[in-house]
């Protein structure tokens, strides 16, 4: 089975592959795509801009999304920006050092021919959305504007204020937008993919539940593709959208498509910190924020206890007694570390007791600098919309008190695994964007989520499933009534019926909370083998809680919010199995994932090169069985693999 | 903290609605309007569970269904009119970030979803916002084929025009100031589009078209007409000005001239 880890990677040098790759695909006529059907399932940015693009080019597709509007996706809240290597700043930049960046910063563990590509087409995705009427920030000279980014020294990020996920996604829906209206594209809003059909190997079609009137729906198409987002929410509090779920991804992985990576999982370090039991979402700030904020907690354990008890505010520290402890231990990048540094280094002193809120659990972010070396007006351009939204919120102003934050989980790296093409181990099907593995290895950069979403969806996947689909075209369209069909359709109203036939005694939040614990005491900023393996075991007994004793109110043919979320439960449950026992094998730190037992002297994580320097492809082998592990191989033939120092 | 809500009930789309109240307690003031609906849902489902809750009397409609997703005032999707005001009392705020702390311990808080005849309600707060898809498909884009794009840098636009199309490319398509309007008009959610738009050099080879198309599939969806009241301006959760109307009327004056 090993063989079907065929990654497909071009020969030739890293800065030809692509161009290789693409004058090899077949091309498939502009006739011969009137006939071939394709169904994209999320629309985000990945979805949103692949569904716009194969329409342009003449497909017929089909999108498919769970909110009542394809605008809704979470790629909108993405707040600081987007990177493209574009050096409008003449300092530097090239796609090779946006590549190098992305590939360190994901400490060594993603594909080097792709984030290359990534790199390579950043710069059209910004033309592209130029071009769409996106009102990036611009210079007095109508020049656009950038920013930096953690993890990087040079200025390549380009936004506009704190929403360039809201402004790139309608720039993504405007598009889809100008299809559907063309009738190339049709949308299915408030619906939500079940289960994959897969006909004699190949990905046939979708089975989705129409969520406002409950029925179960048959579509069919010549490939599918998707771009779901990530799993986030198996920690239940995570700075994803209430209905970002790891559901679409995991029917497919239930159906042979392996998973990889599943325990690379990001947690961000600027969020709000958690103030209650009562909370459900966490809000993540803008990592732009790092730009000019400086972090820090107090030197003295007498100042944090003050500060606890409120008997002094944050600005009543003389500087001497703080410690930023970024600028102490990175002094080359700062306050502009990786989020996956940032978020340890934040752990490290509040684990050490210098936690700065009631709980421990905050440390302070502030502009008081930077207002006085910038002025007031300009960082109110910069941040303005960001001190408002957490002002909201907390009640304080950043004006005149730091910022609090604390890590958040806010995106994950794995998902399911694609090779050069982003086709999965399913022939015909795809995944985009943040629901597959491909470019990130152990930890993403700021500002590069976006990027993936776009370069996936409007200038890579468009080409490559011409590949695929240059084949099918002689195929009759798909028969939904094929026994395929009717056999997943069976499973699904069977899975829905027998979540309404347990009558138990808890309610799906108060079980998806448990979980949340379970995931982010064992398999959260830091991970040991023992606390693995309790998380397996202790997510086996939420299972068998799960389906015995879950409380689904209401019917199946009705709007029902709480069979949705015990639909997705069910599968972020499993999700988090696997995440735990693929952070089991992983005993190495890398990236995100810190295994306790592998780290330096001064704290910093270590990486295993010689034992882990692999791609981690998880393939399912049915229910109660463990799944099988298989290994691709991560050769680095065009940078030399370097320890990730942020030091010097 | 502790409250009285009285909420809308409705079934489904044809089905009668109706108000039930229900009392929640032990509400933390920095717990969001949102949270707090989730508590007393939680309640709700619990005395579904509960059969001596539903032997006393208690008539169980199960939890109460509202649109909600990013909880962070972006994505849109809230929609609830509280107390009598789009989103409730704070001001430039979605629901989902709206705070406890802005309602008196005690009080009774009526909630209600949208109401306009451009979206119906599919099942208790929760509305049909369809029509804003509809309305942006009639032309709300600029028809740009991917890949035939310049340089970004070649097309230079003013910070000020920039600053400018971007106040009205913040509206996040919630649909307050048509809940809002007496007349039940999508003027300021349209204005917003077609200005965000004809601000930039690209938005105008195609300005009087969108213009147009926009308007005339937003009659068509039912939507009513601008009677100036400035109440949309006023909703807005983020603030979106009814300059943005003003110049979608001189965008569809230009537009009906050049015919």
């Amino acid at each position: 089975m090993a063989d079907k880890l065929i990654s497909k990677i071009p020969d030739g040098p890293l800065a030809e592959k692509w161009t290789k790759r693409k004058s090899e695909i077949r091309l498939v006529s502009p006739n011969n795509k009137r006939k071939l059907e394709i169904i994209v399932v999320g629309t985000g940015l990945g979805g949103a801009s692949a569904a716009a693009a194969l329409g342009e080019l003449g497909y017929n597709v089909k999108i498919f999304c769970i909110s009542d509007s394809p605008r809704r996706a979470h790629s909108i809240a993405a707040q600081g920006g987007i990177n493209a290597a574009k050096n409008y700043q003449n300092d530097n930049d090239s796609v090779y050092r946006l590549f190098y960046d992305t590939i360190k910063g994901g400490d060594y563990r993603a594909r080097e021919a792709n984030v290359y590509r990534l790199a390579e087409v950043s710069a059209a995705i910004i033309d592209q959305c130029v071009a769409q009427g996106i009102p990036f920030a611009r210079e007095y000279g109508g020049y656009l504007a950038n920013r930096s980014f953690g993890g990087v020294q040079v200025s390549r990020t380009f936004y506009a204020r704190g929403q360039t996920g809201q402004q790139l996604l309608l720039g993504a829906y405007a598009s889809l937008n100008k299809e559907i209206a063309a009738g190339t594209v049709k949308s299915y809003p408030r619906h939500e993919m079940l289960d994959l059909v897969v006909i004699n190997g190949e990905a046939k079609g979708i089975i989705a539940r129409n969520l406002v009137t409950g029925e179960i729906e048959r579509f069919g198409a010549h490939a599918v593709v998707i771009a779901t987002g990530g799993y986030g929410n198996t920690y239940f509090l995570s700075t994803n959208a209430m209905n970002s779920n790891g559901s679409a991804a995991w029917q497919c992985y239930k159906k042979g498509a392996y998973f990889a990576n599943p325990c690379f999982a990001q947690i961000h370090p600027t969020c709000i910190p958690v103030h209650g039991d009562q909370q459900c979402k966490l809000t993540l700030m803008s990592e732009s924020l790092r730009n000019d904020g400086r972090i820090w907690v107090p030197k003295k354990m007498e100042d944090v206890l003050k500060l606890r008890k409120h008997e002094i505010k944050a600005s009543q520290i003389p500087e001497e007694d703080r410690d930023y402890y970024l600028e102490r231990r990175y002094p080359a990048f700062g306050n502009l570390v990786p989020r996956d540094v940032a978020s340890r280094a934040a752990k490290e002193r509040c684990d050490a007791g210098y936690g700065v809120n009631e709980t421990g659990l905050a440390v302070f972010l502030d502009f008081a600098d930077a207002i006085k070396r910038l002025g007031h007006q300009k960082v109110a351009e910069r941040y303005g919309n960001l001190f408002e939204m957490y002002e909201k919120i907390t009640a304080s102003s950043p004006w005149e008190e730091p910022m609090m934050i604390y890590p958040a989980i806010h995106y994950t790296m794995g998902g399911i695994w694609v090779d050069y093409d982003l086709q999965t181990t399913i022939p015909g099907l795809y995944a985009i964007g943040e629901a597959n593995f491909s470019d990130h290895g152990g930890n993403r950069l700021g500002a590069s989520a976006l990027m993936q979403g776009l370069a996936d969806g409007y200038f890579i996947l468009p080409v490559t499933i011409g590949d695929y689909l240059s084949h099918k075209f002689a195929e009759p369209k798909t028969d939904t009534n094929a026994p395929e069909f009717a056999e997943a359709e069976k499973a699904v109203k069977a899975r829905i019926e027998k979540l309404f036939s347990i009558k138990g005694t808890k309610t799906v939040d108060s079980l998806h909370k448990k979980l949340g614990h379970i995931m982010w005491e064992y398999v959260g900023m830091g991970r040991t083998a023992e606390g693995l393996q309790k998380a397996i075991k202790e997510i086996a007994a939420l299972k068998k809680e799960f389906w015995s004793d879950v409380f689904v109110p209401g019917e199946n043919g009705e709007f029902n919010q709480e069979l949705e979320k015990a639909l997705r439960l069910a599968d972020f449950i499993e999700i988090g199995d696997l995440m735990a026992r693929d952070a089991l094998n992983r005993n190495e730190s890398c990236g995100g994932h810190f295994r306790e037992e592998s780290q330096t002297e001064e704290g910093e994580a270590k990486r295993d090169d010689a034992n882990y320097m692999y791609v981690a492809a998880w393939e399912y082998k049915g229910e109660g069985v463990e799944p099988e592990l298989h290994k691709e191989p991560l050769k680095y033939e065009f940078i030399e693999v370097k320890t990730r120092n942020y030091k010097e | 903290m502790d409250f009285n809500l009285k909420i809308w009930r409705q079934k489904n789309a044809k089905a009668k609605g109706h108000f039930e109240t229900y009392h929640i307690s032990g509400i933390e003031e920095d717990a969001s309007f949102l949270e707090m609906l989730d508590i007393l849902n939680e309640q709700l489902i619990r005395e579904g569970i509960d059969p001596v809750a539903v032997d006393k009397g208690c008539k169980s409609s199960g939890p109460v269904s509202f649109d909600h997703d990013c909880r962070e005032g972006i994505c849109g999707a809230c929609s609830l009119y509280i107390d009598g005001r789009a989103h409730g009392p704070d001001d430039h705020v979605t629901t989902c970030q709206l705070f406890m702390r802005h309602f008196k311990d005690g009080a009774t808080i009526t909630v209600e979803p949208w109401r306009s005849s451009g979206f119906p309600v599919i099942k208790d707060l929760v509305v049909d916002r369809t029509a804003f898809d509809k309305i942006l498909q009639a032309g709300g884009f600029i028809s740009v084929r991917t890949g035939s794009a310049q340089d970004a840098n070649n097309i230079l636009i003013s910070h000020d025009n920039a600053e400018k199309s971007m106040d009205a490319a913040a509206c996040v398509g919630c649909g307050a100031c048509v809940a809002t309007c007496k007349n039940g008009s999508a003027m300021l959610f349209v204005g917003a589009r077609v200005s965000s738009l004809a601000l930039l050099p690209q938005g105008r080879p195609e300005a009087a078209r969108r213009a147009r198309a926009m308007v005339a599939k937003m009659d068509e969806l039912g939507f009513g007409n601008c009677t100036n009241t400035r109440a949309c301006e006023m909703e807005c959760p983020k603030g979106i000005s009814v300059e943005h109307i003003a110049r979608l009327n001189r965008e569809f004056l230009k537009a009906k001239f050049s015919e």
